[in-house]
């Protein structure tokens, strides 16, 4: 990512005439790239200007029925009064907040396990990626059906150990709702997470490690001066990453909830106005607040970045 | 000088009582034990919930309605696969989830290829600018485009006597759409793979007389074959896996994906009270299993081909 970020500037060469090869290779490129970039701009550029433009009128799915027009700004009034889409943002960023750390902290603690060497690692690393390759969809069915509050194994296993006094339901209760949906986004995503700080792990030189212990540094002191600073790359690109995704959260809330009002998320409360209600006019203009909400995150970490290299 | 000297005095410091318990076999074990114990933990939180879904799926019905719970099916059935199985909808999902990500693979694959050439082989200007194109669409918010997309796959006119077909509830809607974070993804992680090639082999092909395109598929793909693979797979995941369109621009069961099958699972009771539970696990079971084979087989690509597109993106 850094290297990206940060292209070396190219060495001033003498100004020198493009040879006719350098020119046939320029061509060339551009010729193998159109491909590419008319899939991109069909699939991705046109449908997201389109977006912004149905943002200002009352477009909706059976176009017959209402003639579309320009409004102006008026969804945008609509949503930013709606409680329900506060609501849905709130939600979203409490889900976001507390998933993205637990996946953090669980994640590191994994990659550290699984970094040390000990017979049985291989297996490990292979077992870490059996939640991330199950469907979301259907490791959130699998996990309504353990949450279930009549013969739901979380329900039976705590009232056995007595960490439960009676059962609960998980999914219909507001209060643990939210923790619910969490629980599984945290399995389906800690041992990936926990994979990336892996890597991340693996190309620290472990001279230096050997280097602390000849100074008689204690394993914790190791960890916060050497191993932290140096994985410090691969945490905020994992953050990134991570926080982009819990952003656009839908699949296990709408497994979980389907449209129930209290639980809508950004992506829900869109899905449901363009699709459901086929207000496609404002569900563009909510995927337009959301689309700034997300690039605001983007440039929070990006600066986050810059400053930290300097 | 000073820490020198600390530090050989650290050396030659005695064993501490600690140190000599860690190197006794029984100490070594006890020393070990909670590291033992976090392994397990782990390897269990891991697997549980896919434990839990086959033990279901297994389970007859009277007794996966029955309290207390049984961790373990007493009398084992195959009952719910053979229902799930005998499901004509639930064969048609497997196939329509089969055609739509093979599909996907495919085209990203082809056309990703030869923009990985041009991006990983070529000097050009502008060259970071696609890049960087690239780089922002494979974090693209899908949600952002989805009424864009509804409203295009109802078909419209473009100019003369072109039209933009209607795909709206056809797979072809899902085909299109995915590309959005197939290609973008595919471009980037096989730039990387094209752009560690070592420069002798090209040259030698050109000094040859070969043409860039005989050197792209005479030379340059063949070596980048393992690569195609891990990132034709994760591509495939990703569209088999993928939701949220397939749920917005399929409506006619018939045409339904894994994924939204598993969201709007009935059974064949058709009961729309009582989830069957038995018949949904058996389900998730199986569209799992396949996935779960590949990864494993494919561990180490994956990794690598993961953390290609993550960590260097």
């Amino acid at each position: 990512m850094s290297s990206v970020a940060t292209p070396a500037p190219a060495p001033r060469r003498p100004r020198r005439r493009r040879t006719k090869l350098q020119r046939r290779q320029t061509r060339l490129a551009w010729l193998l790239l159109i491909p590419s970039l008319a899939v991109v701009a069909l699939v991705a550029i046109y449908p997201l200007g389109k977006t912004v433009y149905q943002s200002f009128t009352n477009q909706q799915f059976l176009a017959g029925i209402t003639p579309t027009k320009w409004i102006g700004l008026d969804n945008y009034h609509q949503i930013w009064h709606d409680p329900a889409w506060k609501h849905a943002v709130i939600l979203t960023l409490k889900f976001t907040v507390i998933t993205v750390s637990f996946e953090f902290v669980l994640g590191l603690i994994i990659a550290l396990v699984v970094n040390s060497s000990f017979k049985g690692r291989g297996v490990m690393r292979a077992v870490m990626l059996v939640p991330w390759a199950i469907p979301t969809v259907v490791a959130a069915q699998i996990w309504k059906w353990m949450l279930d509050d009549t013969f739901g194994v979380v329900n039976d296993f705590g009232v056995r150990v007595h960490v439960l006094s009676h059962s609960q339901a998980w999914i219909s209760n507001p209060s643990t709702s939210l923790g619910a949906v969490c629980a599984v986004d945290i399995w389906k995503t800690t041992p990936f997470v926990a994979l990336l700080l892996l890597a991340g792990l693996q190309v620290i030189p472990s001279d230096l490690y050997e280097a602390a212990d000849v100074d008689g540094a204690s394993k914790l002191q190791q960890f916060w001066r050497i191993t932290l600073p140096l994985l410090k790359p691969a945490i905020l690109v994992t953050l990134i990453f991570r926080t982009l995704d819990a952003l656009r959260v839908f699949d296990i809330f709408a497994v979980f909830f389907g449209n129930r009002l209290d639980t809508q998320t950004m992506a829900i409360y869109i899905q449901s106005a363009t699709v459901g209600d086929g207000n496609v006019g404002l569900g563009a203009a909510a995927s337009v607040f959301m689309f700034l909400i997300i690039s605001l995150f983007v440039v929070i970490y990006v600066t986050f970045m810059r400053v930290n290299e300097e | 000088m000073s820490t020198a000297a600390e530090s050989a005095r650290t050396v030659s410091r005695p064993v501490s009582r600690a140190v000599r318990m860690r190197r006794s076999p029984i100490g070594r074990f006890v020393w070990k034990l909670p590291f033992w114990i976090l392994v397990g933990l782990i390897f269990i939180y891991a697997l549980f919930p896919f434990y839990w879904a086959l033990r279901s799926a297994f389970t007859p019905d009277p007794a996966l309605f029955d309290t207390p719970i049984q961790y373990i099916p007493h009398h084992p059935t195959l009952q719910h696969f053979r229902d799930v199985l005998g499901s004509s909808l639930f064969r048609r999902a497997l196939l329509n989830s089969t055609i739509v990500a093979g599909s996907v693979t495919l085209i990203s694959l082809v056309v990703g290829s030869v923009a990985a050439y041009a991006l990983g082989r070529f000097r050009f200007r502008g060259k970071s600018s696609v890049l960087y194109l690239m780089l922002s669409m494979t974090i693209f918010p899908q949600i952002a485009i989805l009424g864009a997309l509804y409203t295009m796959f109802t078909g419209f006119h473009i100019v003369g006597p072109i039209d933009f077909p209607k795909l709206y509830d056809t797979e072809w809607a899902l085909i299109f759409s995915y590309l959005i974070f197939t290609l973008p993804f595919t471009i980037w992680v096989l730039t990387g793979f094209m752009r560690a090639l070592p420069a002798d082999l090209e040259e030698a092909a050109y000094v040859d007389g070969a043409t860039p395109l005989q050197v792209f598929y005479k030379v340059l793909l063949p070596l980048i074959a393992p690569g195609l693979v891990t990132t034709g797979l994760l591509a495939f995941i990703a569209a088999w896996n993928e939701f949220l369109f397939a749920v917005s621009f399929i409506q006619t069961p018939g045409h339904y994906t894994v994924p939204v099958a598993i969201f709007s699972f009935t059974g064949t009771s058709g009961n729309a009270f009582q989830t069957p539970w038995g018949q949904l696990m058996a389900a998730t079971v199986v569209v799992t299993i396949p996935l779960i084979v590949i990864t494993l087989l494919l561990q180490k690509r994956i990794l690598a081909g993961l953390t290609a597109g993550a960590v260097k993106g």
